[in-house]
């Protein structure tokens, strides 16, 4: 009688020093790509992607569909193969470490470690005027379940919408004696945002007041390390809640002694 | 009227009464003031145009310069016009020679009151007449060439550059789009001035400005032609400027202009009563220039919930009703928004979405109404993102919406790129076409979740109609009633720029517009309406 090998040791197993894309089959390294190409379509147009393709380091470029989108651009679909591989294993993405407390925790948090009700001023600086992220974090009901810093006893929570230009954030921040400041930046094109954010710190630089405050970064393209490297003190991407953010931001508080 | 939701007809005509009288207040106060805005106008359709050394554009050095000497308040066109007399100069000429410190208005030996106002109303006449010219125009195209069936698909270019504007427009209108809306460099609506010439950096969208219109609906022309279907323009007459840019829009034949005030006082914090005096100017432009405005009642559901705050949309819709009857905006014009915005994860959510589309049909049967797609709860996901804007295009033509604007897969990532656009097209064709007369087959449950939902929704409109009639719209605001922003009457940008009229104030605009509008009044108004 054959004997009956466990099926769970004949799956494969990544390996995590050389980590390609998965499609079906470990390692088979297959992605698909879509874009356009500004030439028409045709044989050549489908050749050019191809080449492209390789160029990227996609072997077996395969274009599934190609279409004329007018104005002699070719619209294009593609598989392959992915040639590379990453080192997974050793990879470290800065992150926020801080432990994320709910809404009865913080609240307690701030009666008990820091003492007085903090404040925390929320705005989309510049000339964005996308708020649907800081309104998540700042207003009252919240989001997804979650209510927002407007909500909690132990905030003065101050959402300064939309448009609001860096020194007048600052002169908010002065007046209302600010704990900490939330800035939204969802406006990416021509890297405005990071004019923007950074634009900021030197403003905060400049009153001698930015080691007294705590500074976050939100929006869909922000992560943690670029927030870092712009001079905040955490950055919070897409999927970001309340209680995220005021977790970070009351332990950052106690850390740096800004009770 | 299909009647498909078996809509009490008493309980909206409740909803349009208080609306009515919501909007007789809002017009006894906006009657009553000016503002820079409009005094610019005036000025543009007189034909100034241009800028002075420094790039201010000579609209609002007259303006500033009027104001400065404290000759607004009785309208620019008395002392402008004037001093064209005295002076011998044209429009453009006399602003140029004030822009160059040459002639100081109020010194001059005025001619009688009476001349000037005759000549200043034949400018007014030259100058709507020329406006009245470009209706025209448009009306020969659509005889001509035709046009897309509604819902016409709406899309948007956002490059910041007009020339690969163009390129992206061009491309949509290959594809299948009936309008190309080009949206403004993000600020804009916040800068007391029309920024000047072609442009080719913006962000998050291209300066609206003369000469980007002037080129955008050349390009249009064309593609028109090779189509076999006239493309139409829209863009933002909403800000600070916003009756200069419906003056610009009128000028160079757009067809589709956002224009809300509601919109701008809780969404960029502009002074109410600034907005609302320059919108009821505004309206009354682009009701002569046979211009398709766009209302913002679906950006309400991008702060508040979609499903607690839909009556909000509803009650809005009522008063951007009225106010637009108000200005001699008829009802083929009022492209009232709603929206699909509701939680993707709500069970029966479709049917709610449905509900209250089906809703805004039935109640606004003649108004070509504005939908728009899901986009606060748009993600990163492309793929799911796809079938959102499908179950979206599935409501707009199951419920025969006038103006579907596209969702786009990549909502939340960047403005469209042209694959973006090309895809969310080809699926709103396939949809429409594919289920072209499904909303005709379909009748709903009396009792059922669609029926009782927009039952739900209307009533707490009129409720809600009825508790602004009591309070006041100014009011209202104020207290957060749509979407949970709160503004009051002398917060916000551009207070500065609103004036009390002295007893002799003059804009021949205003009143030849009244009159070949027929404006009669507002009471009247609403009777020839009912009539």
């Amino acid at each position: 009688m054959m004997e009956q090998l466990d099926y769970r040791t004949q799956i494969a197993k990544p390996d995590y020093t050389a980590i390609r894309p998965y499609g079906d089959t470990m390692n088979d390294g297959k992605v698909q790509l879509s874009f356009s190409l500004p030439v028409p379509d045709g044989p050549e147009a489908v050749e050019a992607a191809r080449l492209l393709a390789l160029k990227m380091g996609i072997v077996n470029p395969s274009v599934v569909h190609h279409e004329d989108i007018g104005e002699n651009f070719t619209f294009i679909v593609l598989y392959g193969n992915c040639v590379h591989s990453v080192d997974y294993a050793h990879i470290q993405v800065p992150k926020v470490e801080t432990e994320v407390m709910n809404f009865y925790e913080i609240n307690e948090f701030i009666r008990t470690k820091i003492g007085r009700k903090i404040t925390i001023l929320g705005a989309c600086t510049g000339t964005d005027a996308h708020t649907v992220g800081i309104d998540a974090i700042m207003n009252m009901k919240g989001y997804n379940g979650e209510y927002g810093l407007e909500r909690y006893p132990e905030i003065q929570a101050y959402n300064l919408g939309s448009q609001v230009e860096n020194e007048e954030l600052v002169r908010k921040a002065i007046e209302l004696k600010a704990d900490a400041l939330l800035v939204s930046q969802v406006v990416t094109q021509k890297d405005v945002h990071l004019h923007n954010l950074s634009a900021l710190v030197d403003l905060l630089e400049a009153e001698g007041l930015r080691d007294k405050l705590i500074l976050v970064a939100g929006g869909p393209r922000i992560t943690h390390e670029l927030a870092l490297e712009l001079g905040y003190d955490a950055g919070f991407g897409p999927g970001t809640l309340a209680p995220d953010v005021a977790s970070f931001v009351v332990q950052e508080m106690v850390a740096r002694h800004l009770q | 009227m299909t009647g498909k939701l078996h809509l009490n007809e008493a309980v909206i005509q409740r909803a349009r009464q208080a609306a009515s009288q919501i909007a007789d207040d809002v017009t006894a106060q906006v009657m009553e003031r000016t503002t820079v805005a409009i005094e610019r106008t005036v000025l543009r359709l007189f034909g100034v145009d241009g800028v002075d050394a420094e790039g201010v554009p000579l609209a609002n050095v007259v303006v500033d310069h009027a104001l400065s000497r404290d000759l607004l308040a009785g309208g620019i066109a008395y002392p402008f016009v004037g001093a064209m007399m005295v002076h011998g100069m044209t429009a453009q000429e006399l602003a140029e020679a004030i822009g160059a410190g040459m002639v100081q208005l109020g010194t001059e030996d005025l001619p009688n009151r009476v001349d000037i106002q005759v000549k200043a109303r034949e400018m007014a006449q030259y100058a709507l007449d020329g406006i009245a010219a470009n209706r025209e125009k448009r009306n020969q195209y659509l005889g001509r060439l035709g046009e897309g069936k509604q819902p016409y698909i709406y899309v948007i270019v956002a490059t910041g550059n007009i020339y690969e504007d163009v390129v992206q427009a061009k491309s949509a209108a290959r594809q299948g789009a009936d309008i190309i809306a080009v949206i403004r460099s993000t600020g804009q609506s916040l800068i007391d001035y029309v920024p000047y010439g072609p442009t080719t950096e913006g962000f998050g969208g291209t300066y609206a400005t003369q000469a980007n219109f002037r080129i955008m609906r050349q390009a249009l022309d064309e593609v028109s032609e090779e189509v076999g279907r006239y493309i139409r323009l829209c863009n933002y007459c909403s800000g600070l400027c916003m009756p200069e840019i419906a003056a610009m829009g009128a000028l160079e034949r757009l067809d589709v202009m956002l224009n809300d005030a509601l919109y701008g006082i809780l969404f960029r914090d502009i002074n109410m009563q600034r907005t609302l005096c320059d919108q009821a100017f505004s309206r009354m432009i682009n009701a002569y220039a046979g211009v398709i405005i766009n209302t913002g009642e679906d950006n309400y559901l991008t702060t508040a919930d979609a499903v607690e705050s839909a009556h909000t949309v509803l009650a809005s819709q009522f008063i951007n009703e009225q106010l637009a009857l108000r200005s001699g905006l008829p009802e083929a014009q009022m492209g009232l928004g709603h929206a699909f915005e509701m939680n993707p994860m709500l069970e029966d959510g479709f049917l709610y979405e449905l509900a209250q589309a089906q809703m805004a049909r039935e109640i606004f049967p003649n108004a070509p109404l504005k939908y728009m797609p899901p986009t606060k709860h748009m993600t990163g996901n492309i793929f799911r993102g796809h079938v959102q804007d499908a179950l979206f295009n599935m409501v707009g033509i199951m419920t025969q919406q006038g103006i579907q604007l596209l969702g786009m897969m990549t909502e939340q990532i960047h403005t469209p790129l042209i694959y973006d656009r090309h895809l969310a097209i080809e699926s709103a064709k396939y949809i429409f076409n594919n289920a072209r007369h499904l909303g005709e087959e379909i009748n709903f449950k009396e009792d059922g979740i669609i029926v009782r939902r927009a039952h739900q929704v209307l009533a707490e409109a009129v409720q809600l109609l009825e508790n602004i009639v009591d309070v006041g719209l100014y009011q209202a605001l104020a207290s957060g009633m749509f979407a949970d922003v709160k503004r009051t009457a002398t917060g916000g940008k551009g207070l500065s720029g609103v004036l009390m009229k002295s007893a002799d104030y003059f804009n021949p605009f205003a009143d030849e517009l009244r009159v070949r509008l027929g404006i009669t009044g507002t009471v009247q108004q609403e009777e020839v309406r009912r009539g």
